[in-house]
């Protein structure tokens, strides 16, 4: 059981600031993914916490106790590392044992220990193999299980699956979640590029950009209600459409008047002042519907990319604006170069202004 | 003329005669001894091309031959001969240098050496490789360590002769004993120690050589195996001892073994301050100390070296080998 508080940490190295700020409290037993760009300082983050970069601002407790000077080793964590770092001269039997070895525990439970995790991982069989004797997601899974026989409050994953192959991913990041699922009570915390990892794994998400974090939420607290603009386009891919606009209609239902022409209506509330407010609305390509009535956008599609169960419709752009992209179900090869009106549900609709979203305020 | 128009000329003949060669060569072979014609010209081309590569190889087998092969088994023919080469006398040279004490001596006092000298310059390189590798003026202690590799072997000698000396103003040694109120002496003197003293010389060059090498090495090792075991919880030492040395292994023997090839083929250290005196004579120098009076003995003494020298060397280039693999 581990909880962590992170309170105003903040990196730099010597004059140049890395993260600002950052306030994040982590329950006990919750897995935590950090996503963002890359150099948005989210591994160096996470290395901040295993004690490998030192922290220069704020604090950082685990379990209520100030962990900024205390060594790695005695912070309660352990740390599965992207490029595996399995000591290369040690069999995969030495590797899980290392670090009880370091702590002098007993032959007979470090034994029982390195069973237990290989039996769970599958490596009994290779336990006195070396390293390089084994594949890619074999390494991988040393790598857990040299984390797990330690058994600590905190596991920290740095980008685990960046080196395996597709097929391999998939099969290791279910084995991850179903780690987690074995161990309710201990804290994760997993830095990925991949949002399909983070909308997977996570219980929440900390989405980190410009130094700072964007938005910390749950996957679909993301995914339905991005915080701002640079969430709303991170999460979910193809990244959500922004179309600018000027507000003519506010209340409950908030009319607004797009610049290409269409009318966008929101369930997001406005108040009478933000009448005439110059906006964006996000509307994601999956959200979007053919329509005959009222449209949002109408263009004539450029490129059709059918994946099978959905067709993509990109649209021609116009004058350097990222094309507008529909998600459809089904395949609509037929749709190339003819003109489509697109609608989308109120409810959908996403209010943006100043790169704020009007949901939030 | 100058020597540099000299150099100049060497060159241009040097790399117009490889030219000229394999011109030459390629022409007589095509032209003259299997020309493309006459009743089976597909025959020919086949058989000049299978000569051809002999053609290019020719060379550097030849000075490969002249300059490797060639003195192996010239000194061993030597070696079965008297002083002045005019009669043969079979093993005699091997039969009396069994015999000789001090050529006894010179095979123990070369045991020792090989003992001491690759295992001291190595383990401290390795030390000083270590400890000048996160400090900001790691490198200037690094030069400094490494000079004396590009001091000859005699001038090193003269260097430690000075340090040696008997006389206290001269002798650091000697000073520091003067200044303890003790009798000065003269450390290459003192038996068996003396040829300790010796060795200090060879490890004081070669330290710098093992450093160099052990350190790129140390720098090769993956950064995340020393976190995690930074995380794992080792301390400075189990790092050191557990992480960084094993993952530097194949390159420490390399060294080690690279050391022990040059301890035994080294003279001039023990040439330039005993003389092989005082019980401190070793394999190469025995051997400086016959040849011109008797080749016969001098080149069966360095039959015996080289024949010490082969399994090191052979283990050395498997080491090597294996390391670039």
């Amino acid at each position: 059981m581990a909880e962590l508080k992170l309170e105003n940490v903040a990196k730099s190295y010597g004059e140049v600031s890395v993260l600002e700020n950052i306030n994040l409290d982590i329950k006990a037993g919750e897995l935590i993914v950090f996503v963002g760009p890359s150099g948005c300082g989210k591994s160096t983050l996470l290395r901040m916490i295993a004690g490998l970069e030192k922290i220069t601002g704020g604090t950082l407790e685990i379990d209520g106790v100030r962990m900024n000077d205390v060594p790695p080793s005695n912070r309660g964590i352990a740390m599965v590392f992207q490029s595996y770092a399995l000591y290369p001269h040690m069999t995969v039997r030495d590797n899980m044992a290392f670090a009880l070895k370091i702590a002098k525990q007993s032959k007979e439970e470090i034994d029982a220990a390195v069973n237990k995790a290989a039996d769970m991982l599958q490596l009994t069989d290779y336990l006195d193999r070396l390293p390089k004797a084994l594949s890619g997601g074999q390494r991988q899974r040393v790598a857990i299980g040299r984390a797990i026989v330690r058994d600590p409050k905190v596991y920290l994953f740095d980008e685990p699956l960046s080196n395996l192959d597709a097929a391999l991913r998939v099969a290791t990041r279910i084995e991850i979640a179903q780690l987690k699922e074995a161990m309710p009570d201990r804290t994760m915390i997993y830095v990925t590029h991949d949002q399909v990892e983070a909308m997977t794994l996570a219980t929440r998400i900390v989405v980190l950009a410009n130094k700072g974090i964007a938005q910390v939420g749950t996957p679909l607290e993301l995914y339905e209600q991005p915080r701002n603009e640079f969430v709303a386009q991170f999460i979910g891919s193809p990244a959500m459409n922004l179309l600018s606009g000027e507000i003519t209609e506010t209340g409950e239902m908030t009319t607004v008047k797009l610049d290409g022409g269409g009318i966008a209506r929101s369930t997001i509330p406005t108040r009478p002042e933000d009448l005439s407010r110059r906006v964006k609305i996000g509307v994601r390509p999956e959200d979007f519907v053919p329509t005959e009535d009222a449209a949002i956008y109408t263009g004539r599609v450029d490129i059709v990319e059918a994946l099978g169960e959905v067709t993509l419709l990109y649209f021609e752009a116009e004058g350097g604006h990222d094309p507008i992209i529909a998600k459809l179900p089904g395949i609509h090869h037929d749709r190339r170069y003819t003109e489509i009106s697109l609608g989308a549900d109120p409810s959908k609709v996403h209010l943006f202004a100043d790169g704020q979203s009007l949901l939030y305020r | 003329m100058s020597p540099i128009l000299q150099g100049l000329i060497t060159i241009a003949l040097g790399v117009g005669g490889c030219v000229a060669y394999f011109y030459a060569a390629n022409i007589v072979l095509d032209k003259v001894i299997f020309p493309p014609s006459g009743k089976d010209p597909g025959r020919n081309i086949n058989r000049a091309n299978m000569v051809r590569p002999w053609l290019f190889l020719f060379p550097a087998i030849f000075a490969l031959g002249l300059y490797l092969a060639y003195p192996v088994v010239g000194s061993f023919w030597r070696s079965l001969f008297n002083r002045d080469g005019g009669t043969f006398v079979g093993l005699g040279n091997y039969e009396r240098l069994a015999m000789d004490p001090s050529f006894r001596q010179a095979v123990f006092n070369n045991f020792l050496w090989v003992l001491v000298v690759p295992a001291l310059a190595t383990f401290l390189g390795l030390l000083a490789a270590q400890l000048t590798d996160r400090i900001k003026w790691g490198n200037i202690a690094k030069s400094l360590i490494f000079m004396p590799m590009a001091i000859s072997f005699v001038g090193a000698s003269l260097i430690w002769k000075f340090v040696y000396a008997v006389n206290p103003d001269i002798g650091m040694i000697n000073a520091i004993r003067v200044a303890f109120h003790m009798q000065p002496l003269d450390p290459l003197q003192v038996p068996f120690w003396n040829n300790f003293f010796l060795m200090v010389i060879l490890i004081w060059i070669q330290t710098g050589f093992a450093m160099v090498i052990l350190s790129a090495a140390l720098r090769g090792i993956p950064e995340e195996t020393i976190e995690a075991a930074v995380l794992d919880g080792a301390n400075p030492f189990q790092l050191f001892f557990k992480i960084k040395v094993p993952q530097i292994m194949p390159t420490i023997v390399v060294v080690w073994t690279t050391i022990t090839i040059l301890v035994l083929k080294v003279f001039d250290i023990v040439y330039a301050t005993t003389g092989g005196n005082f019980g401190t004579q070793i394999l190469p120098s025995y051997m400086m100390q016959y040849m011109f009076r008797d080749d016969g003995r001098a080149t069966a003494v360095a039959f015996v070296i080289m024949i010490i020298v082969l399994p090191v060397m052979i283990w050395n280039i498997i080491q090597a080998r294996r390391e670039t693999r």
